[in-house]
């Protein structure tokens, strides 16, 4: 890696980074329509905003401005898509570095000041104790003290779903007993019906965790060669964790709460955020990825501390068809506060307050370790929660290679499964010599997600 | 990855899926789960990497420049859109500047080319020796490794590269395995290189290729063709399959100093001589005989025409035209035969009025084949003189403008455009040179407004905005705006289309352009 490496990267945001702000395939295209620089005037960037006046049908140009840190987007276009198309192209112009002027003008300045003093206020009105609290800026900073009353009700409410949740594992614990004694040989012939049936049960019994272990099970028959092994396996780490919730109360507190999130009850972010503790540090943003069923969008965005060596995970929801709010470039530094899920292992984070729009990383490549490496953080993790399919990890001098079993990742310390929805797009990257390859590795192989090149990170 | 723990005092893994697949009802088997749980977490804390497989070897260096960032990107989007119209040229114009493919669109670009032929070529050379490498391990690249790398400014690969990848050792297999096509385009080329070489290749194997292959290989002969062909060719007017004898003859034709031109020139002499007036009286043979036969003249003419008629039009444009001259010389005006206007004065003779029309489509066609612009461009002032601007229009003058040099291909157009409008001149603005100059720039665009401001529906004009998307100069675009600015909503909307093609297509290259 040569200086020049270092210098190339940049704060600006690649395009792919841009794309993913779209709200839809549409507006991507009409974002590359705008992202040249014929329809606008009176472009420029500081470290906080972009700007820029875009020509439309009518007289007047549409006056655009984005702030880098949300990000968030101002357009006097009446286009009901957020962020229109105006917002999107400036971007992309921006990220082409064709951005030319410096001083922000009235209109944009104007918005930008009114935003800062909103965040100003929205802090003032917070805790001054950082231990206590501090939401996202334009986040509801939570919901005011509860009174006496209240918290007698949430308390009942929350021993009622103690209640169901544990007759819920208990009717799973009878379901897996009565499969078991009539052989998993059974098990092809029954479909997915019988566990989707169990899956609602646990529904109702307000146990989303154990719902969709059940339904998973339902599929793991038809899953090819060695299928006995697989279904025994979830088989006997679902009866564990209805066991462990069970058994809830004599468990240690940090796998106590492991087991209660494995099953369902989960805190919400603003929850996290209030009761903290936060930590800041400059986290280097190391990949994100997005899956969809029929009801949801979840974006997966994995962070990494440069001070503190400690892995986050961020989580982001969004309606079908609609990209998740939350989106932070790939590659970049984010100087930001997190909180963590109280969970053991602790991954799963709340991103509170951010200090600065993300900045160009302090090194080309994040540091990792070996193919060996990741397996044995991975099994180091499952010492805090069993049911953990995997860890994140950063593996430094990595080679992908196909071979008649399938993708290998390889490194000096040997090779792992390698899963990735373009396995031939990380191969040609990798030029066929070893590379730089984040993921999540665990017991089914590697996931990887980005891997950096010559010419920065390339999410896979 | 393997298991190296299993912490279960008695019975394996093995022993616990046993008992699971039977049920233990059948056999009874105490905590089966919770054995199986704490198995499968000591098998999961305790995986450790398999053995390496072997390594392939790393792709050979790319030496050429890398892309431009902002060319990088467009080529992301348009791989990603797949049919754009751009991609040829932004394929084209990338390798024509020697710029390597950046490795992780490698994929996108081999897949684009494998389903569109048309990129295959650029897209191939493009990739570069990375992408060869890469195509190698794929069998749906497998196409690209059949394209040989002869074009591309890079170095052969190092020794010990797999020979099938190789560029020279690509040829022979493209060749021999290649499909049709790809033996095609691979001929053509050697010929346009080395037309010796290509004709020994064809030579190799001519006795054993089917005859609908000998007649395209022998058409892909047009590219470099020499007297030294002429034997091959002169063979091959005994060739079994008709076609094939047509095509030589054709080709033979086309070679001025060849024997079957020169036997060609002495049958037009019978059958058109010079009058004492000057004048040239006609009078088609009356049999095809078997010389005429062997030369690739059919016995009944394939069209409706007469056979007579067809006999003449086959024997005149077989001739060389440089023998009319002569022809028209000899007849006492002693600079008949010089200078670049002796086709017009040629013309300018009286001619049989039975058989005008027969000897000028003749000419015509011996213009064309023989690239004689002295001629094509005689016989184009003569149409442009003439009333009916629709017989102008076939398909003789397009191709008669072929032969001209391009910028007078383009002015000859633009004149076309300003008289006769845009309905007709589909075929001629192909042949035009890329960009339009701007007399033809100027003359499309003013029968645009004029068809914008009639009234005629756009789509109707599709084929000439197509060409006209590819065509005009850039700078064309504010013009087009100004159009579009006062059209109907329709044509608005097409201008601004268009408009922004040309700048898109400027943008485009400029990226390509930054080093």
């Amino acid at each position: 890696m040569g200086p020049s490496n270092v210098e190339c990267m940049n704060d600006r945001w690649t395009t792919d980074h841009v794309l993913s702000l779209a709200p839809d395939a549409s507006s991507q295209k009409a974002a590359a329509k705008l992202g040249r620089p014929d329809p606008w005037s009176g472009t420029g960037a500081s470290a906080e905003a972009v700007w820029g006046a875009c020509k439309g049908s009518g007289s007047r140009p549409y006056q655009t401005v984005v702030a880098l840190d949300g990000p968030a987007y101002h357009c006097s276009c009446p286009s009901r898509k957020f962020p229109c198309k105006h917002a999107l192209g400036l971007l992309l112009l921006w990220s082409a570095d064709t951005l030319t002027g410096a001083g922000a003008p009235e209109w944009a300045e104007s918005w930008l000041s009114g935003r800062r003093r909103r965040a100003e206020r929205a802090s003032a009105d917070m805790p001054g104790d950082a231990a206590s609290g501090g939401a996202a800026p334009g986040d509801d900073a939570g919901s005011s003290q509860a009174g006496p009353r209240d918290e007698a009700a949430a308390a009942a409410r929350r021993q009622r779903r103690e209640a169901r949740v544990a007759s819920g594992a208990e009717e799973l614990l009878a379901r897996l007993a009565d499969q078991l004694r009539g052989g998993l040989a059974e098990a092809p012939s029954r479909g997915y019906a019988f566990w989707d049936g169990v899956a609602a049960r646990m529904v109702d019994a307000q146990a989303p965790g154990l719902a969709s272990r059940a339904r998973d099970l339902g599929a793991l028959p038809a899953s090819g060669a060695q299928w006995p092994t697989r279904l025994l396996e979830e088989y006997a780490m679902l009866h564990l964790l209805a066991t462990g919730y069970q058994g809830r109360d004599a468990l240690p507190a940090p796998l106590a709460a492991t087991v209660r999130s494995r099953v369902g009850f989960t805190v919400d972010n603003a929850e996290v955020l209030r009761t903290g503790p936060l930590v800041r540090d400059r986290w280097l943003v190391l990949g994100s990825r997005d899956t969809s069923d029929d009801r949801l969008t979840t974006r997966r965005l994995w962070l990494r501390g440069t001070q503190s060596g400690r892995d986050a995970l961020l989580l982001s929801f969004g309606r079908p068809g609609v990209a998740p709010e939350l989106s932070l470039p790939t590659g970049l530094e984010l100087d930001a506060e997190l909180a963590f899920h109280p969970t053991a292992p602790a991954l799963r984070a709340a991103l509170g307050p951010r200090h600065a729009a993300p900045a160009a990383p302090s090194a080309p490549h994040p540091a990792g370790g070996s193919v060996d490496a990741a397996l044995g953080s991975y099994a180091a993790a499952l010492g805090d929660d069993p049911w953990l399919d995997s860890w994140p990890a950063v593996i430094t001098e990595a080679t992908p290679v196909p071979t008649d079993h399938g993708w290998q990742l390889v490194d000096a310390t040997g090779a792992v499964p390698l899963f990735t929805p373009s396995p031939w797009r990380l191969l040609a990257a990798s030029t066929g010599r070893p590379l730089t390859v984040f993921g999540e590795c665990g017991h089914r192989g590697f996931h990887a997600v980005t891997c950096w090149t010559d010419n920065g990170p390339l999410t896979l | 990855m393997t298991t190296t723990a299993d912490t279960r005092p008695a019975g394996s893994w093995t022993d616990l899926v046993e008992d699971a697949l039977l049920g233990t009802n059948r056999r009874p088997s105490p905590g089966l789960l919770d054995h199986a749980a704490l198995a499968t977490v000591a098998r999961r804390a305790g995986l450790r990497p398999a053995p390496a497989p072997e390594l392939p070897a790393p792709a050979p260096f790319d030496e050429r420049a890398a892309l431009p960032a902002p060319a990088v990107r467009r080529l992301a989007a348009l791989l990603a859109e797949n049919s754009s119209e751009l991609l040829p040229q932004w394929l084209a114009t990338a390798r024509g500047r020697g710029f390597a493919a950046p490795p992780e669109l490698l994929p996108a670009l081999l897949d684009a080319a494998r389903q569109r032929s048309d990129l295959r070529g650029d897209a191939v050379a493009f990739a570069g020796p990375r992408g060869h490498w890469l195509a190698a391990l794929n069998p749906d690249w497998r196409y690209a490794l059949r394209v040989p790398l002869e074009e591309s400014p890079t170095e052969p690969h190092p020794a010990g590269a797999d020979s099938a990848a190789g560029p020279t050792g690509g040829a022979d297999a493209v060749w021999q395995e290649g499909l049709f096509a790809e033996r095609v385009t691979h001929l053509t080329r050697l010929r346009r290189r080395d037309p010796a070489a290509g004709l020994a290749l064809l030579h190799s194997t001519w006795s054993s290729e089917r005859a609908e292959d000998r007649l395209l290989f022998l058409d892909a002969l047009q590219e470099g063709l020499n007297l030294d062909d002429e034997p091959f060719l002169e063979a091959a007017l005994r060739d079994r399959a008709k076609n094939v004898r047509a095509t030589a003859a054709e080709l033979l034709s086309t070679l001025p100093g060849s024997a079957l031109a020169a036997r060609m020139a002495d049958r037009a002499r019978q059958a058109v001589r010079v009058t004492e007036d000057g004048g040239l009286l006609v009078e088609p043979p009356d049999s095809c005989d078997a010389a005429m036969q062997r030369d690739g003249i059919a016995a009944t003419s394939p069209t409706g025409r007469g056979d007579r008629a067809f006999w003449l039009g086959e024997i005149v444009a077989a001739t060389p035209l440089s023998c009319w001259v002569e022809l028209a010389g000899s007849s006492g005006d002693a600079n008949a035969a010089d200078g670049a206007d002796a086709p017009t004065r040629v013309l300018g003779r009286a001619v049989t009025p039975a058989w005008a029309d027969e000897l000028r489509e003749a000419w015509a066609r011996a213009a064309v084949r023989q690239h004689d612009a002295a001629w094509a461009r005689a016989l184009l002032a003569e149409r442009r003189g003439e009333e009916n601007a629709r017989a102008a229009s076939g398909g003789a003058p397009s191709r008669l403008l072929s032969v001209l040099p391009a910028t007078e291909r383009a002015s000859w157009t633009a004149r076309f455009v300003a008289e006769h409008g845009l309905a007709e001149a589909f075929q001629l603005l192909v042949t035009c040179p890329a960009p339009w100059p701007e007399d033809l720039s100027g003359a499309v665009l003013g029968a645009l407004a004029q068809a914008a401001g009639t009234g005629s529906y756009p789509w109707s004009h599709s084929g000439v905005l197509g060409v006209a998307e590819r065509c005009l100069p850039f700078a064309a675009a504010a013009r087009i705006d100004a159009l579009a600015g006062e059209a109907s909503s329709a044509w608005a909307e097409v201008l601004t289309r268009l408009a922004d093609t040309l700048r898109t297509r400027a943008a485009m290259l400029a990226e390509l352009a930054q080093d």
